[in-house]
């Protein structure tokens, strides 16, 4: 159906950036903390394919370091990190009552992704023609689902999940349009992703034992109107 | 060199906080090095406000990333002051708590990183790489916040690293696509500060802005703009004191360093509106705070609400006119830091003094606890821009510049928003020190306690490091209120020319 290999690696980078956002849709439906985990794992593999097929197609060593970083650190790091920091019982959680439900979630998913197809016009029209591909309205719409993720969510994990997916789809934005980034500046960045993992898991772990939660979602005690109870019975 | 040496103290003196050895190792270790710091920091502040450059020698390799001009200088040096009275803070008001020696390292070790982690925000010159030690900032401080770890101390620790990172995910897709602007423009140089400005006239304006918005937005949350600044008084009252000074004294200024250097490129491009989104967004953050200070119920979250009108101040001043306002601008960053850190320092001594953060349980202090009282009326007075004191001289001017801007309605807003912050402010601390012990019937119970308590916690159990804090923090505070020293000025010159092209 191809006639150059380019169109090849073209069609390919569209499968892979379109699987990507499927994976967002599949993170802001799933239930199952375990199948979210899973998801991101899928989803960080399908944005190092998109990096290795896009450095492949231009000459880009640098995307090729993308691809490696990526492939080494969110699919094997990361769940180890969370398997050491907090403990298995997050893998085990299961979300019942989120803020909206799946039908009404997945509807603002899809209202999400097609903004950002119009969001991502503008700037594909101001880049080179060598740069314009999916990549740019995927990965808004990753960044925007990852952020209504973050604001409908109530459970630790998902909420981790969502925060990468954000910086997924910042990614796959910007491996297509801003290419030879500094290696070191790739190393960076995805050691800030584990440290953050890193951080989570350790807060995650504390509110589990202080609480006995792991909804973080349902922690609202800190408000401006309200006395707080728990320090005026200390006090009496 | 000496920039590359004030990045690794903090990094040595964190691993040498970890080997445990006496009581007073780890503070001692924390206060040495930052007191270091604070030397060279103000050696490299002096040098770059004579006009010489400290990091010519530095241009080979991964350290090409280092530069520091006039504004990096100044922020460098007031990350290096608040974070040495805050470990001198530190000494006596960690101890104070008999915690456990292993999680006592723990703070400093975390102390000692998230210093680090600031400190390498001026002196980065690569956006991208400025974006990840943003980012190590709140992971860094993460873990300070929630220290306490009480379920409150949990619920803001958690709400500032969510609300943080999804910011700074936005604000990574910005710098990309900042990057991006850049290539398009066909430049090949490094990606720079400095570059990004040269490079800026030939960028598509769309990229330009596309990347402007996305950043002020992403790093806004961080810096505290309103409507993003859910998190800010949650995080900046639950961490320990020493802590929320570095928070909200200097943390937020040195992310708003990260906005303004943005100012200078947007200039190049036509319509850009950058200053109007600042006066827009700067002036809801005022007006916003200004109102929320009048109803606040804890007096750590009041003056984490006065750093949300001071950012509103400082990117109102440059949204006014760079050129025109940034010197008021930046004195206003200095007077901030300064003050602030000393605000949370008083905080921390009250909540030494009375144990509660209520508002309406303290009463009368400065009977009770002199010098608390003495340090929160005189801390409430310096924020608040009353007279003899730094912040009045630095909102003055910007007032100045903006009435010389002909912006009469956004300086008009800007000052009756001042004026009610002020109000609310000492409206509280008024009360809190000042008011009859018996005068607040609902809190009739608390008082009791707090009366025990006070005697037996007495001004002069008050730990020494901790008055040697107050008094260290309470100088440039008075004193840059009618003189600014000659090499300060220079640099406050320096650092105003950098918001411009």
């Amino acid at each position: 159906m191809s006639d150059t290999p380019d169109q090849l690696l073209d069609n390919l980078n569209a499968l892979a950036t379109g699987l990507f956002l499927l994976t967002a849709f599949g993170i802001v439906a799933m239930r199952q903390a375990r199948g979210v985990l899973n998801l991101f794992i899928l989803q960080s593999l399908l944005l190092a394919a998109s990096a290795a097929l896009l450095g492949f197609r231009h000459h880009s060593e640098h995307l090729y370091g993308v691809a490696l970083v990526n492939l080494i650190s969110k699919p094997i790091i990361v769940p180890w990190l969370l398997r050491k920091t907090a403990s298995a019982e997050i893998y085990t959680r299961r979300e019942v009552d989120q803020v909206l439900n799946i039908p009404t979630a997945l509807l603002i998913a899809l209202g999400l992704a097609i903004l950002s197809c119009f969001l991502g016009q503008p700037l594909l029209n101001a880049v080179a023609p060598e740069f314009r591909g999916p990549n740019v309205p995927m990965g808004i719409a990753g960044l925007l689902i990852g952020a209504f993720t973050l604001s409908v969510r109530r459970e630790a994990l998902p909420l981790l999940i969502g925060l990468l997916v954000m910086e997924n789809g910042a990614f796959l934005a910007g491996i297509s349009i801003s290419r030879n980034l500094p290696l070191l500046v790739e190393l960076a960045i995805a050691t800030d992703g584990l440290i953050i993992v890193f951080i989570s898991g350790v807060l995650i772990r504390a509110v589990q034992k202080q609480i006995g939660t792991t909804a973080v979602g349902e922690l609202a005690g800190l408000k401006e109107v309200t006395v707080e109870p728990a320090e005026k019975e200390e006090t009496k | 060199m000496s920039v590359i040496i004030v990045l690794l103290l903090p990094l040595v003196a964190a691993a040498l906080v970890c080997i445990p050895f006496k009581k007073y190792w780890a503070s001692g270790v924390t206060v040495v090095s930052s007191l270091a710091t604070l030397i060279l920091a103000a050696r490299v502040a002096w040098l770059v406000s004579d006009g010489n450059s400290v990091t010519a020698d530095l241009s080979v390799g991964w350290l090409k990333w280092v530069a520091v001009d006039g504004l990096s200088a100044l922020i460098l040096l007031l990350i290096a002051f608040v974070a040495a009275t805050a470990a001198i803070f530190s000494v006596g008001y960690m101890a104070h708590g008999n915690l456990q020696p292993g999680k006592l390292r723990l703070y400093y070790i975390n102390y000692n990183l998230f210093v680090f982690s600031m400190l390498a925000i001026p002196v980065l010159a690569e956006p991208t790489l400025v974006w990840m030690v943003v980012e190590l900032t709140t992971l860094c401080s993460a873990l300070l916040v929630s220290f306490e770890n009480t379920r409150e101390a949990l619920e803001a620790a958690w709400k500032y690293v969510v609300l943080s990172l999804m910011g700074a995910g936005m604000a990574l897709f910005g710098f990309l696509v900042l990057f991006a602007a850049m290539q398009a423009s066909g430049s090949d140089d490094d990606y720079t500060w400095t570059n990004l400005i040269a490079a800026a006239p030939a960028m598509p304006p769309v990229l330009l802005q596309t990347a402007f918005l996305l950043i002020l937005i992403g790093l806004g949350t961080k810096v505290g703009l309103v409507p993003m600044h859910t998190w800010l008084p949650d995080a900046h009252s639950q961490a320990p004191s020493p802590v929320c000074a570095l928070l909200s004294g200097i943390e937020t200024t040195s992310i708003l360093y990260v906005i303004l250097r943005l100012f200078p490129v947007m200039q190049a491009a036509p319509n850009s509106h950058a200053e109007t989104w600042a006066l827009v967004l700067g002036l809801i953050s005022v007006g916003a705070a200004a109102f929320l200070l009048l109803q606040v119920k804890d007096y750590k979250r009041m003056f984490a609400f006065s750093t949300v009108e001071h950012m509103g101040i400082i990117l109102t001043a440059v949204g006014l006119g760079a050129s025109v306002a940034g010197y008021g601008a930046m004195q206003q960053i200095v007077s901030h830091c300064v003050t602030k850190s000393f605000c949370f320092f008083a905080a921390g001594t009250v909540l030494l003094a009375v144990e509660t953060r209520q508002i309406a349980s303290v009463r009368g202090l400065i009977l009770q606890a002199p010098i608390a009282g003495a340090a929160l009326v005189f801390g409430g007075l310096a924020i608040a821009g009353a007279p003899p004191m730094a912040v009045f001289l630095s909102e003055f001017s910007i007032l100045k510049a903006g009435l010389t801007q002909k912006h009469y309605v956004a300086t008009g807003l800007l000052a009756i928003f001042i004026v009610i912050a002020f109000f609310g402010v000492m409206l509280h601390v008024n009360r809190m020190v000042f008011g009859a012990p018996d005068s607040s019937g609902d809190a009739s119970s608390p008082q009791r306690k707090n009366g025990s308590t006070l005697q037996r916690f007495n001004a002069s159990t008050l730990p020494f490091s901790c008055r040697l804090a107050l008094i260290l923090a309470a100088v440039p505070v008075l004193v840059l209120g009618f003189y600014i020293p000659q090499p300060l000025h220079n640099l406050l010159t320096q650092a105003a020319a950098a918001l411009t092209r």
